[in-house]
């Protein structure tokens, strides 16, 4: 597979030195803009529904973006890894669940919740590395079943089948952050944060090494660098916009139960972030979208139908059906080859012969 | 020749009688040896070539020395420390170096990208979050071994674009990356024009002289040249050790390449 980074024209290692604000392309100025006065005229529901759930969603996504596109590693437990989160922010903080819920302030419960998050994930990671290809994809999704299986059985931490529920994040500054444009404006900043942090670490040394790693690992044992290592960090770092996600995903739905980190909503993850295209961190927040409005409207559309509404998986199927077969790179594949096709010189044949 | 070859000296080329010692090698796949009881010994800065015809093992005994395919029996030492337990990545750090005979790039990244990846891997800093700046130590480094191997006029283009030629050289500068004590060269000029391969000749003889190699090679004009001492190596076995002139003028190696009616 070849190296996916194709925007090194954006930024290079050795970029010339420019304001950084000239740097910045117009499309970002367009939909940073957009999604700032989006409160303005969006609906609560749109923004607390499609949009705060897009960017958990696409935050999640991220993750396994991250491990994929630059790290050559399909993990199917990112669901799982978001998920412990949220459930360590309801077992250390407050819910309705008084006899397991430690009360801890958020200040700590937070940031406990997402070390233990990390070092979970460093244990996958840890397992999982020792394989490629198609045997990483079946033993995370055995870590992401047996986890669903045990939260479901265990009462005594996990609360079993109900699992947690009234779980708020903290009032911070006198706000109410489940408001919808609160709500809004939260998951926007932490997507744009992790966003940001995934395209930069990608021209650090440590991105670099990685994708050198995908690419062929032989040589970077050759060139000095430990390359379980090197597998086993990613796993750590992509632990972080996966478990900052989980904890949203909790506070935004009030609850968490294993039907949170089950099989179904583990795939749910992938399929958003091949949807999207596993080539460019802003693919995971497009499938996001896409997943969102599809999930939350294909009911309606099926009932106006007259077909049954429960068959939206259909939909999500079949749309994740077209767009992988016309472009495995996803919506980014398919952007792409529009602008090829764009460029195209009208007087030639597609082979590059005189009509 | 070049300060990014000759600065950091803190790993000490010298005090130990032999860079490299081998000690009855064999590597087996499955029911195959593909190399048998190889031992060897090479002086710090000792520029050795090692000829053979196709399947003598020539490779196979890179990938046992770098830890590629780790040899299934005998002790290698580097610089007097046993490294033959070491996986791939220590025995590098240590200063050890190769080239692959099939390039080993990583082609949608540029020139400059690739050689930097190789500066990286053998300093601190592997692991950095923070994207480095244009003054960074490295960056000069990798600059200039981008000029030692003459690719500066294509240091921003993908290897995918480079020709097969600019391909070989850099291979060559990623093996120079860091502060090698001792590279192993796995035929370099295969497939250069003569121009590339005066080149390269003229990089392999302007190396410091504290850095020793092993050059494999078929070309006798350019390992002959570059080197002051020959290993022969046939069937997986050691064939013959001498100078250049002794190998050349061997009656039994002439009948190894050059085809033996009697056989």
């Amino acid at each position: 597979m070849a190296i996916v980074e194709t925007e090194s024209k954006i930024v290079r290692l050795d970029g010339t030195r420019q304001n950084w604000l000239e740097k910045i392309p117009a499309q970002y100025w367009v939909v940073g803009i957009l999604l700032l006065i989006m409160p303005l005229f969006a609906s609560d529901f749109m923004l607390f529904q499609i949009f705060g759930w897009t960017f958990i969603l696409g935050m999640i996504a991220l993750s396994l973006m991250f491990l994929a596109g630059y790290g050559g590693m399909v993990s199917l437990a990112q669901m799982t890894i978001a998920g412990l989160a949220g459930y360590l922010v309801a077992i250390l903080g407050d819910s309705a669940i008084t006899e397991i819920s430690q009360g801890w302030p958020w200040y700590a419960a937070i940031p406990v919740a997402l070390i233990v998050t990390a070092l979970f994930a460093s244990a996958i990671g840890w397992l999982a590395v020792r394989t490629d290809g198609i045997y990483t994809i079946m033993i995370t999704l055995a870590i992401a079943a047996a986890f669903f299986y045990f939260a479901r059985q265990n009462y005594e931490v996990f609360n079993g089948f109900s699992g947690f529920n009234s779980i708020h994040p903290p009032s911070l500054f006198g706000v109410d952050w489940r408001g919808p444009k609160a709500f809004y404006y939260l998951t926007l900043f932490w997507a744009v944060a992790s966003y940001l942090f995934i395209l930069y670490i990608s021209r650090a040394p440590f991105g670099l090494a990685l994708q050198g790693v995908r690419d062929n690992s032989r040589r970077m044992s050759a060139l000095g660098y430990n390359v379980v290592a090197h597998r086993v960090a990613a796993y750590t770092l992509a632990a972080i916009p996966a478990g900052i996600g989980g904890i949203l995903l909790t506070w935004q739905s009030a609850q968490i139960s294993p039907g949170t980190v089950g099989i179904g909503p583990a795939i749910d993850v992938l399929v958003v972030a091949v949807i999207g295209g596993l080539g460019h961190p802003i693919g995971a927040f497009i499938g996001a979208l896409i997943y969102v409005l599809l999930k939350t409207f294909s009911t309606d559309a099926l009932i106006a139908l007259s077909l049954s509404g429960e068959r939206f998986r259909l939909l999500i199927g079949l749309s994740f059906l077209v767009i992988v077969f016309f472009s495995p790179d996803g919506i980014l594949g398919l952007w792409k080859k529009f602008k090829v096709w764009q460029q195209r010189n009208p007087f030639e044949q597609s082979d590059g012969r005189d009509l | 020749m070049n300060a990014a070859l000759t600065e950091n000296r803190a790993l000490s080329s010298t005090g130990t009688e032999f860079a490299l010692e081998l000690k009855n090698i064999s590597k087996l796949f499955g029911a195959l040896a593909a190399l048998e009881d190889i031992s060897m010994s090479v002086r710090p800065g000792e520029r050795r070539a090692v000829l053979g015809s196709n399947g003598a093992g020539k490779t196979t005994l890179f990938n046992c020395i770098t830890g590629d395919f780790p040899a299934t029996t005998g002790s290698i030492k580097f610089f007097g420390e046993d490294i033959s337990e070491f996986p791939s990545h220590e025995r590098i750090r240590r200063g050890l170096r190769r080239t692959y005979q099939i390039s080993q790039l990583f082609p949608a990244l540029s020139v400059f990208d690739n050689v930097y990846i190789a500066c990286r891997g053998v300093s601190t800093g592997r692991f950095s979050f923070i994207r480095p700046r244009a003054k960074d130590a490295l960056m000069s480094s990798t600059d200039e071994l981008v000029q030692i191997v003459n690719l500066h006029d294509v240091r921003n283009t993908p290897v995918a674009e480079l020709s097969y030629g600019q391909q070989r050289q850099l291979e060559i500068a990623m093996a120079l990356a860091g502060a090698p004590r001792f590279i192993l060269f796995d035929e370099p000029a295969a497939g250069l024009s003569p121009t590339e391969r005066a080149d390269l000749v003229t990089i392999l003889t302007e190396l410091p002289s504290h850095m020793g190699f092993i050059i494999i090679e078929h070309d006798m004009d350019v390992a002959l040249r570059v080197a002051e001492s020959v290993t022969m190596m046939h069937n997986g076995r050691i064939f013959k050790n001498g100078t250049p002139e002794e190998i050349e003028n061997d009656v039994e190696v002439q009948a190894l390449y050059l085809g033996n009616a009697d056989e």
